[in-house]
């Protein structure tokens, strides 16, 4: 694996939000009430696999009866299924460390959320996430289900731990066709191992369309906002649009480009491109054409006009996208799409984006 | 009328060959399928980020009886009879009247998935008091033969999901190998090797996948 490519992975796999977990006033049953649990919860993983660390806090002031455990987030049941760094991005427009939350042993809202029974639920998510995933990136699933038993086990497990190391021994057995990254092929040595996509070579060999799995959280703003802190919490997650859907695109093979590195504390690259380059901001269009302001009409610049789908529609009734966040990182849209999703990812291969747009006026 | 959208060569189809292919039919359910309620056609005109009509097929407050002769308790799967074959002959109105504490609603939605490329069936059931049905009381209510092919795979087959648009858990039956056997279909149906047209395309499908859930699609919209 390239080294920059390394770098990145272990980023995203080492990422963790630290999580301060109430017990729910209703269910305590002690005097005085426990104080709340510290957790620090990967970012890749999900929820309920913290149960282990946090019921220890709690088991003495919980009152008799059945385990059905929920998080919420000031009253918001959280969707057990989404990773927590998604939730955490979503949820917390401006983020708050540690992030509050609350936890419930009884009453799970089975009119709203979808049942969890504990870890195999969990995987059983996830393992169905990588065979969707599959699906967009190779056309067909067959190669997560010809995978050993043991393999999908070890596969799941080393997630669940946060072992990358594991899991980077194992990915080469989950056979998924690579998106090649149009970036890292001319700065380093080309690695067997680089990661996911897929690709359909037409018969020139020249064009290949790509299609890649995303899930998109979108949140929307009637006003605009100064500060991160003033937007508005969320009641429902009816004010969330999610859109899973794959990006597809087009790539011309053999465009040439100069690179300039800039290293932050954050990993930013920043890309020039003689030929055109499909970015995220090209993703996040392709995937929400409505929404995006004309950029030439923002910069005042004549030039390079970008066209969307609703050209003709007027600036004032284009909504804004205000932030777009992956794996915590307030990205810049100008990134290669094929970067983004070859480093961003998560072990199920999806791409997990939350986005903050303003809505446009009507 | 085909180059709207197009069945592609695998048994998937696109959303433009969705869009026509639902509307087709529903067109046809509604002239061949009378006893019935219609599909209707439901833009998520709520949903204002979504770019192009994502529209999903609602066909919604259809009646099952449960079981008449023995107590909710019962293990009833051998016992309940084709409740659809019961239905035809049956004026609704006052099946729901003398029974209303028994009826059980169901809904479906057809939506279509832009990973897999094909349509899926998501379901659920409630009681008269819009309480929600369990995966076990539902079971009592399908044909004998999806029963026993859900307790032979937990997992894949009927499954509890959040519905893609409403925020709730609905039921789905799982899509695998959609596109394999509508590939079949298109294959066995066309004398001259033709393409299967996208207006037949979901009424092909729900012919099969509406069997799984007891709905049956009338011969004459196979047409």
């Amino acid at each position: 694996m390239a080294a920059n490519e390394e770098e990145a992975v272990k980023y995203v796999w080492e990422g963790a939000i630290p999580l301060q977990i109430h017990l729910h006033k209703s269910e305590v049953a002690s005097h005085p009430p426990p104080p709340p649990a510290l957790v620090l919860a990967p970012r890749i993983g999900y929820l309920p696999l913290l149960v282990h660390l946090i019921k220890p806090y709690f088991k003495d002031s919980l009152p008799p009866g059945e385990d059905s455990i929920w998080f919420d987030y000031k009253g918001l049941p959280l969707k057990w299924y989404i990773p927590t760094g998604v939730l955490f991005d979503l949820l917390c427009a401006e983020p708050e460390r540690p992030w509050n939350l609350t936890i419930h042993f009884r009453g799970y809202p089975s009119n709203v959320l979808i049942p969890c029974e504990g870890e195999d639920s969990i995987k059983w998510n996830f393992v169905n996430s990588l065979k969707e995933a599959a699906y967009i990136i190779n056309g067909n699933c067959k190669n997560v289900m010809n995978m050993s038993q043991s393999d999908q086990e070890d596969l799941w497990t080393s997630v669940m731990n946060g072992d990358l190391d594991a899991y980077t021994r194992l990915s080469p057995k989950i056979k998924m066709e690579n998106i090649e990254d149009e970036f890292s092929r001319k700065a380093s040595v080309s690695s067997p191992q680089s990661r996911q996509g897929g690709t359909e070579i037409d018969v020139a060999g020249q064009v290949k369309t790509a299609r890649v799995p995303v899930r998109l959280y979108v949140r929307s703003v009637s006003k605009d906002f100064e500060n991160l802190e003033d937007v508005p919490e969320m009641d429902t997650w009816d004010e969330i649009s999610y859109l899973n859907r794959p990006v597809e695109f087009l790539r011309k093979e053999g465009s040439n480009f100069i690179i300039l590195k800039m290293r932050c504390t954050v990993l930013m690259i920043f890309t020039w491109l003689y030929g055109k380059c499909f970015t995220l901001r090209d993703a996040i269009e392709s995937l929400l054409p409505e929404y995006i302001r004309d950029r030439a009409q923002t910069s005042g610049e004549e030039g390079e006009q970008r066209t969307t789908d609703a050209s003709d529609v007027s600036q004032e009734t284009r909504g804004e996208l205000k932030l777009v966040r992956i794996q915590g990182i307030e990205m810049k849209l100008e990134i290669p799409f094929s970067w983004v999703v070859n480093n961003l990812m998560n072990p199920e291969f999806y791409l997990h984006v939350s986005v903050l747009v303003k809505e446009p006026q009507r | 009328m085909d180059s709207a959208g197009e069945v592609l060569n695998d048994g998937k189809i696109t959303l433009e060959g969705f869009t026509v292919a639902a509307r087709a039919f529903a067109d046809k359910w509604k002239r061949h399928n009378l006893s019935f309620p219609s599909w209707s056609w439901v833009p998520l005109i709520n949903r204002t980020l979504l770019k192009k009509e994502e529209c999903y097929l609602s066909l919604e407050k259809i009646i099952i009886l449960s079981s008449l002769e023995g107590s909710a308790e019962e293990e009833s799967l051998g016992v309940t009879a084709d409740w659809w074959e019961k239905e035809e002959s049956i004026d609704h109105t006052v099946l729901v009247q003398n029974v209303e504490d028994e009826a059980h609603y169901y809904d479906y939605h057809i939506v279509y998935s832009a990973s897999y490329m094909v349509p899926m069936l998501y379901f659920r059931g409630y009681s008269s008091d819009g309480k929600p049905l369990s995966l076990d009381v539902i079971k009592r209510d399908l044909p004998s033969s999806s029963v026993s092919l859900l307790l032979e795979s937990k997992w894949t087959f009927i499954t509890q999901e959040e519905h893609p648009y409403l925020n709730r858990p609905w039921f789905k039956l799982h899509p695998c190998g959609t596109e394999e056997w509508i590939k079949l279909l298109s294959e066995s149906s066309s004398s001259d090797g033709c393409q299967m047209p996208v207006e037949l395309y979901l009424v092909s499908w729900f012919s099969v996948v509406g069997q799984v859930v007891g709905l049956r699609t009338p011969l004459e919209m196979l047409i």
